[in-house]
């Protein structure tokens, strides 16, 4: 079954988006959308290091996105430039530096456009199993830290106050994203990663009425993203990166109808007579 | 106050700076079991930045902060905001670092007032509604130490008087210390036994009951708040300029002034520090 390009690339895709789709909410609730995209970016670099090293790219963008990330948070905890500006700064430097790195490797033929927008024909089996991996330890670790992780993102003095280590929790977090951002690399492209992460979440906020149903439904609403953008990939021979993010825009749209509010209130008024 | 063994919390000459300026300084504080120990002082004295520091969220810069070991905490925060990206109901909130079941939170919210707010979101509650749902689930830990960062603030009057018995009677019941901060002076006299007055270090301390038989009394902690705007007149001989510097009733400017400051008017309302921090 696993021998369908098509095939892989939907198993592998339904994997990134189930692991997203929770990451995502915390994204969103954060406001760390462009932290997200400093990891992605710093992608590129970590492709070109793949190559020039002879390692697996996954592993490779991984260890430059985590990299990279505590990076951000020493910088941060420096207090010298505001936290967008070193954003800004790290996220296009890491860009540039991964376009002129893999453009002196000329002995490398290197799909750029693949790098950049997601490319289903380039999954292997060798990827599905690193995305189910990978996926499997984020959403472990993520379960694991989440009450600690939820009540920082409430109020990060509360938490400090009453004893649960804040710093460390989201530093485990941003370290989940970078795990994230390497996994999903093949599918969805350098540039649209964090698309992936907030708009299914984003989505999920108008239907769910309690952070552990949003998670579900972003993951759920990620999928279905995947699924949809997969086949118009397919079909109309577009790059599969965008399509999955129209898709998920439509995903978004539509959760904007007065409808969505009515689900909610379904919900709310279910979990209340349950009580 | 010098119970070395049994203190919840203790700052001992701690202060804290950011960049060139001092947020507070030289500030000596212990909370003991059962103790209410209030803060007063104007707007950027460091009340909050020294509940911080009592609760390990700022490390001081000197002096030191000891806290009991796996000593639990119920805190109160100044502000919170909840974003609207954020789905989060009041009975989601309450169990947000303990466990809770349906009937205990029905339970800890009927003690501040607040049961029918159960399935409200969180950022539609009002201040006063938020202030009670916060108070809430900080007892609902039931914490050897409560931290209450101006407790009441948009809070109803009767509503006002209900939660300071109610913090008298956890303080009663559970034992447990509280350090509290507040701007309602006649309340703070009524439920705390320790006063303590920050302008940017320790300016004054007390214990209300002392203040009270004292003629000085309604000058320091007038009834009506006209007159409680005179304990600030009075405490505060020096102000805090913006860049970090003092200037003295005198005119004179220094860089910094840590350490309690003496005051000859009213001696009998303030315990003596200044010879401690001499030697």
């Amino acid at each position: 079954m696993l021998d369908d390009f098509f095939v892989r690339a939907m198993v592998a895709g339904t994997g990134v988006a189930l692991v997203a789709g929770p990451l995502g909410c915390f994204i969103i609730w954060r406001r760390m959308a462009y932290f997200g995209d400093t990891l992605s970016h710093a992608a590129l670099l970590g492709v070109a290091l793949a190559l020039l090293l002879n390692v697996n790219t996954t592993i490779a963008v991984g260890g430059v996105s985590m990299l990279l990330a505590l990076l951000l948070v020493a910088l941060r905890r420096k207090n010298t430039l505001s936290s967008d500006a070193i954003l800004g700064l790290l996220s296009h430097s890491a860009l540039a530096l991964g376009l002129v790195c893999l453009a002196f490797m000329t002995w490398v033929r290197v799909d750029l456009f693949g790098l950049l927008f997601g490319d289903i024909l380039a999954v292997t089996k060798f990827d599905i199993a690193m995305i189910f991996a990978g996926g499997s330890f984020v959403l472990v670790v993520l379960a694991v830290i989440w009450r600690r992780l939820f009540a920082a993102t409430v109020s990060h003095d509360l938490a400090a106050g009453e004893g649960l280590e804040p710093d460390r929790t989201e530093l485990v977090f941003m370290l989940l994203t970078a795990i994230v951002i390497a996994i999903s690399l093949k599918i969805i492209g350098a540039l649209l990663i964090t698309a992936l992460l907030i708009i299914p979440a984003a989505a999920a906020r108008r239907l769910s009425s309690s952070p552990e149903q949003m998670a579900f439904v972003a993951a759920f609403l990620g999928v279905a993203a995947v699924i949809g953008g997969l086949y118009s990939s397919l079909n109309y021979d577009t790059p599969s990166g965008p399509s999955i993010v129209v898709a998920a825009m439509v995903l978004f749209l539509v959760s904007l109808v007065p409808g969505g509010h009515l689900v909610r209130r379904i919900w709310a008024k279910r979990q209340g007579d349950r009580s | 106050m010098d119970n070395r063994e049994t203190a919840l919390v203790r700052l001992t000459k701690a202060g804290i700076r950011k960049g060139a300026d001092w947020l507070v300084r030289g500030v000596d504080l212990t909370v003991s079991p059962g103790e209410i120990v209030t803060l007063i002082g104007p707007n950027g004295s460091g009340k909050s930045t020294t509940a911080k520091l009592a609760l390990g969220i700022l490390k001081p810069t000197e002096g030191s902060a000891q806290r009991n070991s796996r000593l639990k905490v119920g805190y109160v925060p100044q502000k919170l905001s909840v974003d609207w990206t954020l789905p989060l109901n009041v009975r989601r909130f309450l169990r947000l670092t303990n466990p809770l079941s349906d009937a205990e939170c029905r339970d800890v919210l009927s003690k501040t007032g607040a049961e029918r707010l159960l399935d409200s979101e969180v950022r539609t509650l009002s201040g006063g509604e938020l202030q009670r749902v916060m108070l809430a689930r900080a007892i609902a830990r039931n914490p050897d130490l409560l931290v209450l960062d101006e407790p009441v603030q948009g809070v109803d009057y009767a509503g006002e008087i209900a939660i300071y018995d109610l913090i008298s009677e956890i303080r009663n019941k559970q034992g447990c210390g509280i350090l509290m901060i507040s701007h309602d002076l006649h309340v703070v006299m009524a439920a705390a036994d320790q006063v303590i007055c920050l302008n940017g270090h320790v300016c004054c301390r007390g214990t209300p009951s002392d203040v009270s038989k004292d003629d000085n009394y309604h000058a320091l902690f007038g009834r009506r708040s006209g007159d409680g705007l005179a304990v600030y007149e009075h405490h505060h001989d020096h102000v805090h300029l913006p860049d970090g510097k003092v200037r003295h009733a005198d005119g004179s400017l220094c860089s910094s002034c840590s350490g309690e400051h003496h005051h000859e008017e009213h001696p009998e309302t303030h315990q003596k520090h200044g010879s401690e921090h001499a030697g």
